[in-house]
């Protein structure tokens, strides 16, 4: 039978393809090499602290292993990895779609995706940046003599990759629904989707322009950000968090979805309270935009400006805390199976309370003078965008993907992965909690000894991450050939792409389907 | 369901496969549209931004930098350009009536426009150039605060700047959407591309009508 895989051949079936299932491999492929480019340059930042002194590399070389690191991941891989991967294949198909409504733009949107990630590895071989993934200005303006104008191009050209993306995305939602499938009727994996989509079209633009401003102040001696000059950096750094704080939702709001259809696949019931979730995904989209100053406590903000952003950055606890508590209560009597995408969901669960429960302290305002710029915040930044987002990610791959290629992983295999995984974690990133609260300073490749016991355990379960995701990338790649095949429905699951073959026809669908029930109508189910 | 009814009637070709109909087709674009012009208030809104940080700080300055700017040559192109909307409305018109000579007139139109504005602000340029008011190395400026001034230049540049490369990327638009009507390409049933350029052209004609009374008007004696 033709199936979207097989439907045409070579190469150029593929790289001129607006089938977006097509885009969302193309992109899986992508994310995942810029995943083990940044990765790369983790393994260089944790080898340099095992030590005190900065023995391995300079500081100087070290300042680019963290940039580098930072810049491939945040920019590279975790904005695009679920929304272009996940988000793409699925959301069409979730809600009885033949493609997104733009599908040439959602290929444009991988050139040039692809074409900003060029520069950017551009940037990394010819000698690197060391601005910090932030390009705060001085640093990214006068005090930097690396390749910044580069680096920033490509983030600047990726950017519209994501604005892209978002718009289809939207406008998808809005016009592609199949008969009977009703706002409310939506998986909330559509609704989350929705809401990054919101902050991508209303973020992006605006990181956009202020890189664009750095690019233009070292490339053509404009003074906007330098004080010198009458310019102002703190300006700077306004523009950037108006962008780089809701970013953070990007990345988690997508993983927010998965979770939500892995609880109610393998507890068998629908979610808890499903319109609080839904609108919770907006509530953070929208109190997500109103935050950035927290990260601008130390940085001459007035004291009543920062008492406001300390109130706003507790509310969006507020709507992060009702998904965790409705997840949970979704989970109460349901017939919970220990699934491997499962593991990964209650991973996420457990790493984003802790990253969510750290960031009420950073919120707070003496607390967060304390901790400012410390290992605090990068453990803390790490369980929320790494634990959360890599468990969303990682734990939506594994469900869906005996859909995408119709075969299925090796469950044995696979928990061993999901548990290596969520042990490096916590080993590489806990220890890191207390280093800052005793005071060990982010971005130094030096440190006093009496942390060198706690930096060994970072460094140590950096290692058994690293193995980890070994797992699932070998056992994935050989599933494409040995897996069992999965057939349309593997997990018993409901909603519309389990009512297609595995893998899908290119038009998703034989026939339009019409929709007569709620999402997660696992109720219906047990009954019939 | 729909798709059933379309498969009777015959696809009309501008359908793209993924639709149900034209109407949904017509809908997604604008929608489309509308969000894409939503990142551009945002884009050109972190600007505004830093202009409004500036002139704020140093009123003074601006104003006295803003009398270098050539009055007459702005207020020619703030109307060229709004003339250039009017001509883009009728195009648009003309294409929900059929009207295929009136379209590719008020296209051509609208086009002409375009350019001689781009010309008008080239010349400009070209002023600012002589009078060394370009930040950089040849940057000059007699009165107090020169490194005020350059701010103020520097975002008079990138702003018209990057409006221009709007205006530069809506006149190729406007090229391609000409042809397409020449060759008979739209109809009152499919002439959303005509439509969506032009929400695109009014956008584009509406920041301008925010740049031109910030940098050229306000305080002007």
């Amino acid at each position: 039978m033709k199936d979207y895989l097989n439907a045409t051949y070579g190469l150029k079936s593929w790289l001129l393809t607006r089938d977006h299932k097509r885009i969302a491999l193309l992109y899986l492929a992508s994310v995942t090499l810029f995943f083990f480019v940044g990765g790369a340059f983790a393994v260089m930042v944790r080898l340099e602290l095992a030590t005190p002194p900065a023995d391995l590399m300079q500081p100087e070389t070290y300042n680019k292993m963290f940039t580098m690191h930072g810049v491939a991941m945040v920019f590279f891989f975790l904005i695009p990895a679920i929304p272009a991967v996940l988000g793409n294949w699925l959301i069409p198909v979730m809600i009885g779609a033949r493609d997104l409504a733009f599908p040439k733009l959602n290929l444009a949107s991988w050139y040039i995706f692809m074409l900003g990630g060029l520069f950017t590895l551009w940037a990394m071989v010819t000698g690197g940046v060391d601005t910090g993934w932030t390009f705060y200005t001085p640093y990214s303006s006068a005090f930097s003599n690396t390749h910044v104008v580069t680096a920033a191009l490509g983030i600047f050209i990726a950017g519209f990759a994501s604005i892209l993306t978002g718009l289809n995305f939207i406008v998808t939602i809005h016009r592609m629904r199949a008969p009977g499938m009703t706002w409310f009727r939506l998986p909330l994996f559509v609704w989350s989707h929705y809401a990054t989509s919101l902050i991508m079209v209303l973020g992006t633009p605006v990181i956009a322009i202020t890189i664009l401003l750095v690019a233009a102040e070292r490339a053509f001696g404009l003074g906007l950000f330098d004080p010198a000059r009458g310019g102002d950096p703190v300006l700077f750094q306004h523009l950037f968090w108006f962008y780089s704080h809701p970013a953070v939702y990007i990345m988690v709001l997508p993983a927010m979805g998965v979770v939500s259809e892995l609880v109610a696949a393998f507890s068998r019931k629908p979610v808890f309270g499903y319109a609080f979730v839904a609108f919770a995904s907006l509530a953070i989209a929208v109190i997500g935009f109103l935050v950035w100053g927290h990260h601008m406590f130390v940085s001459s903000q007035s004291v009543y400006a920062a008492m406001i952003f300390s109130v706003l950055s507790f509310l969006v606890a507020v709507p992060s805390a009702v998904k965790v508590f409705n997840w949970t209560a979704t989970l109460y009597r349901g017939s919970i199976s220990y699934d491997t995408p499962m593991l990964y969901a209650f991973g996420f669960i457990g790493l984003f309370t802790i990253g969510g429960l750290t960031g009420l302290f950073l919120a707070t305002l003496g607390i967060d003078v304390h901790v400012t710029d410390t290992y605090f915040i990068v453990a803390h930044f790490h369980y929320i965008m790494f634990g959360g987002t890599i468990m969303g990610y990682l734990g939506g791959l594994h469900y869906w993907w005996p859909k995408m290629t119709g075969r299925l992983y090796p469950e044995g295999w696979a928990k061993l992965g999901a548990l290596t995984i969520f042990l490096g974690f916590n080993l590489t990133f806990f220890p890191q909690f207390v280093l800052g609260y005793l005071g060990m300073p982010r971005r130094y490749a030096a440190y006093p000894e009496e942390f060198q016991v706690l930096n060994v355990m970072s460094s140590a379960g950096a290692t058994i991450l690293g193995a980890g995701y070994l797992i699932p990338m070998i056992y994935f790649i050989w599933s494409l050939r040995y897996g069992r095949i999965a057939g349309p429905n593997p997990w018993g699951a409901v909603g519309l792409e389990w009512t297609t073959p595995s893998p899908p026809p290119t038009d998703n669908f034989e026939k339009t389907p019409i929709v007569t029930q709620p999402a997660y109508a696992y109720h219906l189910l047990e009954r019939a | 369901m729909a798709d059933a009814v379309a498969s009777h009637h015959a696809r009309h070709p501008a359908l793209a496969h993924h639709f149900d109909d034209l109407g949904q087709q017509r809908e997604a674009a604008s929608l489309g549209m509308w969000v894409f012009l939503v990142t551009e208030v945002l884009f050109f809104g972190g600007l505004f931004l830093a202009y409004l940080v500036y002139r704020t700080w140093y009123p003074a300055t601006f104003i006295e930098v803003s009398q270098h700017l050539d009055i007459f040559w702005g207020t020619t192109n703030t109307a060229v350009l709004i003339t250039s909307s009017l001509t883009m409305a009728l195009a648009v018109y003309a294409a929900e009536t059929g009207d295929r000579r009136s379209l590719v007139f008020f296209l051509l139109a609208t086009l002409t426009l375009g350019c001689v504005f781009l010309g008008i602000k080239a010349l400009e340029y070209s002023h600012k150039f002589h009078e060394h008011l370009v930040p950089g190395a040849a940057f000059q400026w007699d009165g107090d605060h020169a490194e005020r001034a350059a701010l103020f230049m520097s975002l008079y540049f990138i702003m018209t700047g990057l409006h221009a490369l709007h205006m530069i990327i809506g006149v190729g638009l406007m090229s391609v959407m000409t042809v397409l009507a020449w060759r008979g390409g739209f109809s009152p049933e499919y002439h959303v591309p005509v439509e969506v350029s032009g929400l695109y052209w009014h956008f584009v004609d509406i920041v301008w009508i925010f740049l031109f009374p910030l940098l050229y008007l306000i305080s002007r004696h």
